[in-house]
């Protein structure tokens, strides 16, 4: 794998994931990243010209289920992780 | 120099299904904040979403009134992007493989021609939860009822050519979809949503200015007149030499202009992937056939119908089957009154006066197909006349009660009596000696002036055509 993570790349990631990274933590998760890709392109080394490409382990389709409503959780058990929470609605910092 | 837009439209439709798209919560619309909600759609880790068939099925339907090619296989993608209303971090969406492409959609084009728009996709999502911003303090509350509704987003082509086509092209859609019975088509409630894309080109020319993208017109008017804003500042722009920069722009519709809204949406980024929790969806010939035997009759096939089954003026069907409710209304009027012409002229002058003039939608008009039957019933039979129709349906819309009652109540039945009416025309003759003589005389045009006090005189209950002819008879006799 010669495709390496640059510094840039970092700060994108970390931009779409809303964090926000000092300089040296920007160095470690570079360094870091690329250790992930280089372990991840031992995989590469499998030849897999004959296995068809796919995004799912079992050969399953058409899973579904019918249109029919079950009872939904207690309002205070779907608040009750919640890290802001008025009893009735999630509370969030401003958005707009 | 003439510059023409090139609009496109997403059009994001509610499936009117019970059931969200991935959980068995309800879809029902304004239960109290977070009371439809359950480890799948609050996306809580380790769940799993099953696709409800029933969206799959209303998906179908809408691709087949829009004349699109169903896919073989398609599947779900997860699209990344952070944002409070969306509590897993993506939105379960459609994205290289979507359900439907390449359909279209006939509509009314700005002159009056019909006009094909090119349908690019059809494809299922789940929508987001609702925020709401409090205006004093620094928070805003999250309600993730909606959060898993399921979703249809219909992708024009940039075929659309004016605010107006915009317009129609979005009616047409709202049509078909409560014809089909897939959606309630209502954009205040937000049950249907409307984002445009827009650049301007030099009239005439093949090629694609820069676009913009519009969003949060929430009603026909506004995504009208946010179009012909948008069309008012690119030319402006294009004139001063100025680039335009792609970008989505939100139209204010209390100050009636379009605002950036760069910086916000710079990490447009979305990382999309297959989502490993969902199995691909397979539609084979089979099921296409069983929805497509269960497809109402769409509006363009009513329309016919109504031309030919019923020898209506093209017109009259357009208007008839501009809604389904409409159709309806003058089908279940034309079980008890067999003559779609008259009833379709009451329909089209009385009716929908009345509605708009009390901003009523046909389907909460008090007064029923029959009730309206049964009004042209005696006007038919000579009981009551066209003028005392008019006055009765009025009060029935009015009132509600039924046409028999308000004529029998008011003794409004017509006076065909023949010494009835002449002895009005007598009187009214000894009353206006001047007129007579001067009408002997030959100024034939005060007939009118007869006929119109002896309708005075029976309080506008006596046929018009007996008292034509007594009239006649005596003046001239």
């Amino acid at each position: 794998m010669d495709s390496k993570i640059t510094r840039n790349e970092v700060r994108h990631v970390a931009l779409l994931a809303r964090l926000e990274l000092s300089q040296s933590e920007e160095e470690l998760m570079t360094g870091q990243m690329n250790t992930i890709l280089e372990y991840m392109g031992k995989l590469n080394e499998l030849d897999t010209k004959e296995v068809e490409a796919t995004t799912h382990a079992i050969e399953l389709r058409n899973v579904f289920r019918e249109d029919r409503v079950v009872p939904s959780l207690d309002r205070k058990d779907s608040l009750a992780n919640a890290p802001g929470a008025d009893g009735v609605n999630f509370v969030v910092p401003r958005v707009l | 120099m003439e510059f023409e837009p090139v609009i496109g439209l997403e059009i994001h439709a509610q499936l009117k299904t019970e059931s969200k798209i991935f959980c068995g919560c309800s879809t029902k619309f304004g239960g109290s904040p977070n009371t439809h909600t359950c480890p799948i759609c609050l996306g809580m880790p380790g769940v799993l979403p099953v696709l409800n068939r029933k969206v799959v099925e209303y998906t179908i339907r809408m691709a087949l009134a829009t004349h699109c090619t169903i896919a073989p296989v398609c599947r779900f993608a997860r699209k990344n992007y952070f944002y409070p209303d969306l509590p897993k971090g993506y939105q379960i969406s459609q994205y290289e493989l979507p359900l439907a492409t390449g359909g279209w959609m006939e509509i009314e084009g700005t002159n009056g021609a019909s006009r094909r728009i090119r349908i690019h996709r059809i494809h299922m999502e789940e929508d987001a939860g609702k925020l709401i911003h409090d205006d004093y303090k620094p928070f805003s509350y999250v309600d993730l009822n909606r959060t898993g509704v399921p979703l249809i987003e219909i992708v024009s082509e940039p075929d659309i050519g004016s605010p107006e086509e915009a317009a129609s092209y979005l009616r047409a859609i709202r049509e078909v979809l409560r014809y089909l019975d897939i959606c309630d088509g209502n954009m205040e409630e937000g049950s249907m949503r409307c984002d445009a894309n827009i650049s301007l080109r030099p009239a005439g020319t093949g090629g694609l200015g820069t676009k913009v993208e519009l969003k949060n017109m929430n009603s026909f008017k506004n995504v009208q007149k946010g179009l012909e804003f948008e069309i008012r500042r690119q030319k402006v722009m294009i004139e001063r030499a100025e680039p335009i920069v792609q970008e989505t722009r939100l139209w204010d519709a209390g100050r009636n202009v379009t605002v950036s809204m760069r910086g916000k949406e710079e990490a447009n980024d979305y990382r999309y992937f297959p989502d490993p929790d969902l199995a691909p969806v397979e539609v084979d010939q089979a099921w296409i056939g069983q929805v497509r035997s269960e497809l109402p009759e769409l509006p363009e096939a009513k329309r016919e119908r109504f031309v030919t089954d019923y020898e209506l003026p093209v017109y009259d069907a357009q208007v008839l089957t501009s809604s389904k409710a409409l159709a309806l209304y003058f089908e279940a009027g034309l079980k008890e009154f067999a003559r779609p012409k008259l009833l379709s002229n009451w329909i089209m002058s009385e009716l929908m006066r009345a509605l708009n003039k009390s901003e009523r939608e046909i389907e909460a008009c008090p007064v029923s197909p029959r009730d309206l039957a049964e009004l042209l019933r005696l006007l038919d039979s000579g009981i009551i006349s066209g003028k005392i129709a008019k006055a009765v349906f009025d009060e029935m819309f009015s009132s509600g009660k039924s046409a028999q009652s308000i004529v029998d109540e008011k003794g409004l039945v017509q006076v065909s009596d023949q010494s009835e009416i002449e002895s009005a025309v007598d009187q009214v003759m000894s009353e206006n000696p001047k007129e007579v003589s001067e009408f002997k005389a030959g100024k034939d045009k005060l007939i009118g002036f007869f006929v119109g006090q002896v309708m005075r005189k029976t309080k506008g209950k006596a046929n018009p055509q007996i008292v034509n002819d007594i009239l006649k008879k005596k003046l001239n006799g």
